[in-house]
């Protein structure tokens, strides 16, 4: 049934990718389970809709991990990197070393030679990035102490490959390798000396850091000035893509550079703007992956073998969840939090089948010791969000310690109580209000030459259109509590409103209006907070004139509250009939004129019912008349 | 039907507050109990007169809460009382919308009570000084009660506040509950001076 075609191709992923997810995650399996179902579904053993092409999407769609690591870089700023480089070299340093010594004893117990013993711990004490981000972002466990204990062995488990790499040919059974090669692509520092080499990875390193602090900025703000939406997303991915490129020439993994890229850019004012580009990509690739990992898993070697790969299987997950576990005591987690870190890190990685071909071409590990065991990896990498489900449903209730872990507030990333879209000429004002009595202020703005002159004068600003869910999300809309419309378009305002209250609606909206139709339909659209943004100046001014025709200040300020108080009623009033274009010319006649006439009277008569008989002693002179008659 | 008591509360700076803070919390979600925060209500000084008009005429006991300042009260509530109270409404021929309800000062004051006497650097009694408000109160038919006062709140202790609020809370509570002893109230200098004095058990039904 395997056609070419990329349609065909496409279509196949596709279908099965939008068929088993929701009905993963209705079942409450999440989105990593579905997408391995629908990858064994489609795969040689399933339907075998994709045949062997199923490794070469899987080389393709590695790029989803890429991806993700360099959105998990834009979330980190590189102090909280530096400060979380104990866990990342203590936490993540023992797991691997501790790991790959136990998985090479079984080894050596199960009759392989110790080099090969050694290579097999080695790559087998690596865990899949692409399936626990995934699955502890789904689930909001990232800022938990677990979640951060696993990113920090996530990340160092990502820099480990490249020592392994260089370690596996030394393991070669017959001495033979070939030198360092990394994942088939040719590189430029291959047949270099070694010190020409370590140049060339500092000075590819250098330049990631260098453009990321000083090229990004002001290339993004030329492509922001065209205002050409896609033009942007070709950017990002050039970016990424650019990177990936150059790390792995100079034989580094492309993970590793583009997280590095990510966490030299978490500062910039594009920083939202490009994790809401790359998003999607990452999220289909990623998708793409799993669904690969699904379709490779070799069942003829299984039903071959059903008990030596559910053996290998089992030690595996056991000695990783015991060595696990043990370091989850000794860095102090609680029961609950060590369980959740177990769990989640207790799977071969993808990293995995890299590695044993790379392996299998050095000559460190026969074809017969690397079969079964890529079985293991992709069986395991399929059944860890299972795992990860029985640790919460079943493991964690019965045993786990049920009383909050107070540290876990610490973690969690600051956030900003409020939110402000557009800065400029109205935007500003209330913002720096807002920052001058110290409240944290997400700002964002769509013209790229102002948030370059707002970043110069030291404005946490950034480029982006609120009117983007993802956008929104990105800039903390989940845990804000107010969002400041002050956008100057008002078809845009309208948008922004709509979304926030779609997907946000804890949000309290503020919003400001160009005039009297735009307070209409913002009225109409449900903000409760809407401000026309010249009706305070302009009675300001009102204000001041009647003051130089002779009233005092005192009263003219009453009246123009007074006034002010009626127009917002009628405009209240007005805006439901603002569709019916009749009734409402009738009803707001009739309001103007009882406003003239109220004013009217008063000059009339020198003071009228409606208004307040506040320091006037006309009916106490009358009293007093009254009483001496 | 109990009578509902209308806490008209005073303070331009809340946030500062250590002692008149507490007294609110004492008493601001009470049943039968309205705690107006005037300041958050108005803080440019343009108060809704018929709202306020409204709301007296709804509420049975009057409780004006804020701290003592330069021997009067915050400059809002005398805003509220040269606003709210016109003549025709509150007093005058035909002013009796007040007629027949009762009317109470509660304040806090940064000097000991020693301070508020003849011999005292401050030379009159808090009494004496809030004149202006029981004779606003008499002109307007109202009955008036000793204040309820927290002197020295510059030196109070946590327990002290703690007292002092709840004192407050049992006060209003017995004023909605008509538990409160108004000629036995009525001869102390302050309603907290003694509170077992005057608040006894509740009227048989």
């Amino acid at each position: 049934m395997s056609e070419g075609g990329f349609f065909y191709q496409a279509f196949v992923y596709l279908a099965a990718a939008v068929v088993a997810v929701p009905i993963a995650k209705r079942l409450g399996l999440g989105s990593v389970l579905g997408y391995l179902i629908a990858g064994i579904a489609i795969g040689p053993f399933g339907l075998d809709f994709v045949g062997e092409k199923g490794q070469d999407i899987m080389h393709f769609a590695e790029f989803g991990v890429v991806m993700m690591l360099f959105l998990v870089g834009l979330e980190l700023e590189p102090s909280l990197v530096w400060r979380m480089r104990s866990p990342i070299l203590g936490l993540g340093g023992l797991q691997v070393v501790l790991t790959a010594a136990a998985i090479a004893l079984c080894g050596v117990g199960l009759g392989l030679a110790w080099p090969s013993a050694m290579a097999v711990g080695l790559i087998l004490a690596l865990s899949s990035t692409a399936i626990v981000l995934q699955t502890l972002s789904e689930k909001g466990l990232m800022p938990t102490r677990a979640g951060q204990s696993a990113f920090s062995v996530l990340l160092f488990q990502d820099v480990a490959v490249i020592p392994i790499l260089a370690i596996l040919p030394l393991l070669a059974v017959g001495g033979s390798g070939h030198s360092a090669e990394s994942h088939g692509a040719t590189t430029w520092v291959e047949g270099m000396p070694g010190w020409a080499q370590t140049m060339a990875v500092l000075v590819a390193v250098g330049a990631v850091v260098l453009a990321g602090r000083f090229l990004v900025a002001p290339v993004f703000r030329i492509i922001g000035r065209t205002r050409l939406r896609e033009l942007f997303t070709a950017a990002a991915l050039l970016l990424v893509i650019g990177i990936a490129l150059l790390m792995s020439r100079v034989g580094l993994s492309p993970a590793l550079g583009t997280f590095l890229a990510g966490v030299v850019l978490a500062n910039s004012e594009y920083r939202h703007e490009l994790e809401t580009d790359i998003q999607p990509f990452k999220g289909l690739l990623l998708g793409l992956f799993f669904i690969a990992v699904g379709a490779s898993v070799d069942f003829g070697l299984i039903v071959a073998a059903p008990g030596l790969i559910a053996g290998l299987v089992a030690t595996l997950v056991a000695v990783k969840l015991i060595v696990l576990l043990a370091l989850g005591r000794l860095f102090k987690l609680s029961l609950d939090q060590n369980l959740l870190f177990g769990f989640a890190l207790a799977q071969g990685g993808e990293f995995a089948f890299v590695l044993f071909s790379f392996a299998t071409q050095n000559g460190v590990l026969a074809d017969s010791v690397v079969a079964p065991l890529v079985a293991v990896v992709a069986v395991s990498m399929a059944i860890a969000p299972l795992l990860m489900l029985v640790n919460e449903k079943l493991i964690q209730p019965r045993f786990g310690t049920r009383e909050t872990d107070e540290r876990e507030a610490d973690e969690i990333r600051e956030e900003n109580p409020v939110i402000v879209a557009g800065f400029g000429r109205f935007g500003h004002i209330l913002g720096r209000l807002l920052l001058a009595n110290g409240v944290g202020t997400t700002v964002l703005d769509v013209d790229s030459d102002q948030v370059d002159l707002l970043r110069k004068l030291g404005l946490k600003v950034f480029y982006g259109d609120a009117s983007r869910v993802d956008l929104l999300r990105a800039a903390g809309a989940d845990n804000a509590k107010v969002l400041v419309v002050a956008v100057d378009a008002k078809e845009k305002a309208l948008e922004i409103v709509r979304t926030a209250q779609e997907h946000f609606p804890h949000l309290r909206i503020l919003c400001r209006a160009y005039g009297r139709p735009h307070a209409y339909d913002l009225l109409e659209a449900g903000v409760e907070h809407v401000y026309r943004e010249t009706l305070d100046t302009s009675l300001r001014v009102g204000v001041d004139a009647l003051c130089m025709l002779g009233y005092r200040r005192h009263q003219a300020l009453r009246a123009a509250r007074k006034f002010r108080r009626h127009d917002e009623d009628a405009v209240r009033e007005l805006a439901g009939m603002w569709k019916d274009r009749k009734a409402y010319v009738i009803r707001a006649r009739e309001i103007i004129q009882s406003v003239e006439r109220m004013i009217r009277s008063e000059v009339e008569q020198g003071r009228h019912p409606e208004l307040d008989a506040a320091w006037d002693a006309t009916g106490l002179i009358d009293e007093y008349g009254e009483r001496r008659d | 039907m109990k009578p509902k008591v209308l806490i008209l509360f005073a303070h331009p700076a809340l946030e500062k507050s250590r002692v008149n803070r507490r007294l609110a919390e004492a008493v601001r979600s009470l049943p039968g109990v309205t705690f107006h925060d005037l300041y958050e209500l108005y803080p440019d000084f343009d108060i809704d007169v018929p709202r306020e008009q409204e709301l007296l005429e709804e509420h049975d006991i009057v409780v004006l809460q804020h701290p003592f300042y330069w021997y009067s009260t915050p400059a809002l509530i005398k805003e509220w009382q040269d606003l709210v109270l016109e003549h025709g409404w509150a007093y005058g021929h035909d002013g009796a919308a007040l007629r027949g309800k009762t009317l109470l000062s509660s304040l806090t004051a940064g000097g000991s009570e020693e301070a508020y006497c003849r011999r005292g650097h401050n030379r009159y009694t808090i009494r004496e000084l809030l004149a202006p408000i029981e004779q606003t109160a008499i002109l307007c038919g109202m009955t008036y009660l000793p204040p309820f006062v927290v002197y020295g709140t510059h030196s109070l202790d946590e327990r002290a506040i703690e007292r002092h609020a709840a004192d407050y809370g049992r006060v209003v509570e017995a004023l909605r509950d008509e538990t409160l002893d108004l000629a036995a109230a009525t001869r102390q200098t302050h309603l907290n001076a003694n509170l077992d004095a005057v608040i006894g058990n509740p009227p048989e039904a």
